[in-house]
């Protein structure tokens, strides 16, 4: 716990940061009320109704604290008012559409690795579907679905894939291909079918490179996942509430509802850290 | 393709004896040039060798003489221009998909999420054997080489010669009689390299395996060998064959004695008759 240090300083240091600029931001408001009213405000009155704002421009930390508590531990989790709903909404998207991107990256890479027609054909493919931003891409992808009677979870998925599988793909064409000329060679003395060089050599080696990649492919998962939730109306989910929220200028919502999805996206990050620890330490890979 | 008595009648050295154990390695008038981008490479030019059965025959030379090229042409990692290479009467390729040899590399190449004993297994498992003689084998080789006890450790866990060891041990496994060694010890600091100089030369005597052995160490060639064979760069060839006339067994001392500095004055003669040292 010798990191315990840092890292609370670290966090004290954001927190004072985010309350400063939270009273600088939000004090013309109350600055211009006092004002209209042909009052003056004291520096003290003046900081506490900065943090105490209904719609603040930048919600102070406590308030998108008592927020986040209030509609996750305060409401009923099947209501439409809880956070943990839009999470779980989100999250089933996220997990569809991570599963789905993962697994498509992974068999564009082998495909890529054993045909160079495959990496010539593909390779360009998959790189230019990265340079399209998201934002664009994503109505059409719920329109074309839509037409052709996909509604729901699925659509998001295929949004939040779409942006998954390229880290994979990269990552894992660089772990299967990493194996040296010494390795090969040796599996060529013992005279190895390329079936067993693929299982036995090139996809063991890829085992850390495709953790690393999964790492970044999982946090886009949720960020295609919330883009996807955009377009569709802001039924559900936590780009539904960052929807809503920013129609009705409701800026705690919108925080808390930020907060939830970096708190999502953590978690999920540390949970496919803790496959890779799990499984890299049963291959002996780790120290 | 040669038939068994073609080979023991090949005659490639009218000085020898008669009676000669079979050539398991056959070389004549090979040829080999790399293409590169900066033209045509003679790496073999005209090289004409028997190695048989049962001999220690080490590659000498500088760096570029084609030593390495020449062991993987023998294991038919590299294809040969021009000339004839047989191994155990066959085409290289036909020997490596015989499985007739064990490579071993200057670095021990484990792989790091296999156990020692699962990195000796590799091979037999890539060649079918079944899983009782699997373990007997990994059990055997690793006694061989002196690394019992330590089957279920990962290669991390092991220093630099014992990764060696495992993998000359993964080598022997299957049962190729030819071991090709490419600098195998070219890494590891001398006084580990002398142990394991000696380590190899009583498993040699033991197992009765021909070995050709690429190095660029003097006192590891002599030390070691049956036969020394002296290369030469640009082209790549050989210079020289120098027959050791050290008894089988060879103490570490023996490298102190007249005979053994003999021997490696005459390699270092070879050496410079085909202008190593320019």
């Amino acid at each position: 716990m010798r990191a315990a240090g840092p890292v609370l300083t670290v966090v004290a240091a954001i927190l004072a940061l985010w309350y400063a600029a939270a009273i600088w931001m939000n004090s013309a408001w109350t600055l211009q009320q006092a004002a209209r009213a042909g009052e003056t405000v004291s520096a003290a009155a003046l900081v506490a109704d900065t943090l105490s704002q209904a719609r603040p421009r930048l919600p102070a930390p406590h308030q998108v604290a008592a927020d986040l508590w209030a509609s996750t531990v305060g409401q009923k989790i099947t209501s439409k008012r809880s956070l943990v709903y839009h999470g779980w909404v989100t999250l089933s998207a996220t997990l569809a559409g991570f599963a789905i991107g993962s697994g498509l990256g992974i068999l564009l890479a082998v495909g890529i690795v054993h045909s160079r027609a495959m990496e010539m054909s593909v390779m360009p493919w998959a790189i230019a579907s990265q340079t399209i931003p998201i934002l664009a891409i994503a109505p059409m992808i719920i329109v074309v679905l839509h037409s052709l009677g996909v509604s729901g979870l699925l659509p998001k998925a295929i949004i939040s894939a779409y942006l998954s599988f390229f880290p994979v793909v990269v990552g894992m064409v660089t772990g299967l291909r990493s194996p040296d000329a010494m390795q090969l060679d040796l599996m060529r003395t013992w005279n190895a079918s390329r079936g067993q060089v693929f299982w036995q050599l090139r996809l063991p080696a890829s085992a850390p490179f495709l953790f690393a990649s999964l790492k970044i492919a999982v946090a886009a998962s949720l960020v295609g996942a919330i883009v996807g939730e955009l377009p569709t109306g802001a039924v559900a989910g936590l780009g539904a509430r960052l929807l809503a929220g920013s129609y009705y200028g409701q800026t705690v919502q919108i925080w808390s509802a930020l907060l939830m999805a970096a708190l999502l996206a953590a978690l999920l990050v540390g949970a496919v850290g803790l496959v890779q620890r799990a499984t890299l330490r049963r291959m002996g890979m780790a120290r | 393709m040669l038939s068994q008595d073609e080979i023991e009648d090949f005659d490639w050295d009218p000085e020898e004896p008669a009676v000669q154990p079979p050539a398991v390695i056959e070389a004549r008038g090979l040829q080999l040039v790399f293409e590169t981008r900066e033209g045509p490479v003679q790496a073999l030019k005209d090289v004409d060798l028997a190695v048989r059965k049962g001999d220690f025959v080490s590659f000498i030379g500088p760096s570029g003489c084609g030593k390495t090229t020449l062991l993987r042409a023998i294991a038919g990692l590299e294809a040969p221009t021009g000339g004839d290479l047989m191994v155990n009467g066959m085409s290289p390729d036909q020997a490596r998909e015989s499985r007739a040899y064990g490579y071993v590399f200057q670095a021990a190449g484990l792989y790091p999420w296999r156990t020692i004993a699962g990195n000796v297994r590799l091979p037999l498992e890539i060649m079918g054997y079944a899983a009782s003689e699997r373990e007997k084998r990994v059990k055997d080789v690793l006694q061989l080489v002196g690394l019992q006890g330590f089957d279920g450790m990962f290669p991390w866990q092991l220093s630099g010669g014992m990764q060696q060891r495992a993998s000359i041990a993964r080598a022997l496994a299957f049962d190729a009689d030819i071991l090709l060694m490419d600098e195998p010890f070219g890494a590891l600091d001398e006084i580990v390299r002398d142990h394991l100089n000696e380590q190899l030369l009583s498993l040699w005597k033991r197992t009765g395996k021909t070995i050709a052995f690429v190095t660029h160490s003097i006192p590891e060639a002599v030390y070691l060998s049956t036969r020394i064979v002296v290369m030469s760069p640009r082209p790549g060839r050989i210079t020289d064959i120098i027959d050791s006339p050290l008894p089988p067994d060879r103490p570490l001392e023996i490298r102190d004695t007249p005979e053994f500095l003999e021997v490696a004055r005459q390699v270092r003669e070879g050496l410079r008759a085909g202008h190593a040292y320019d």
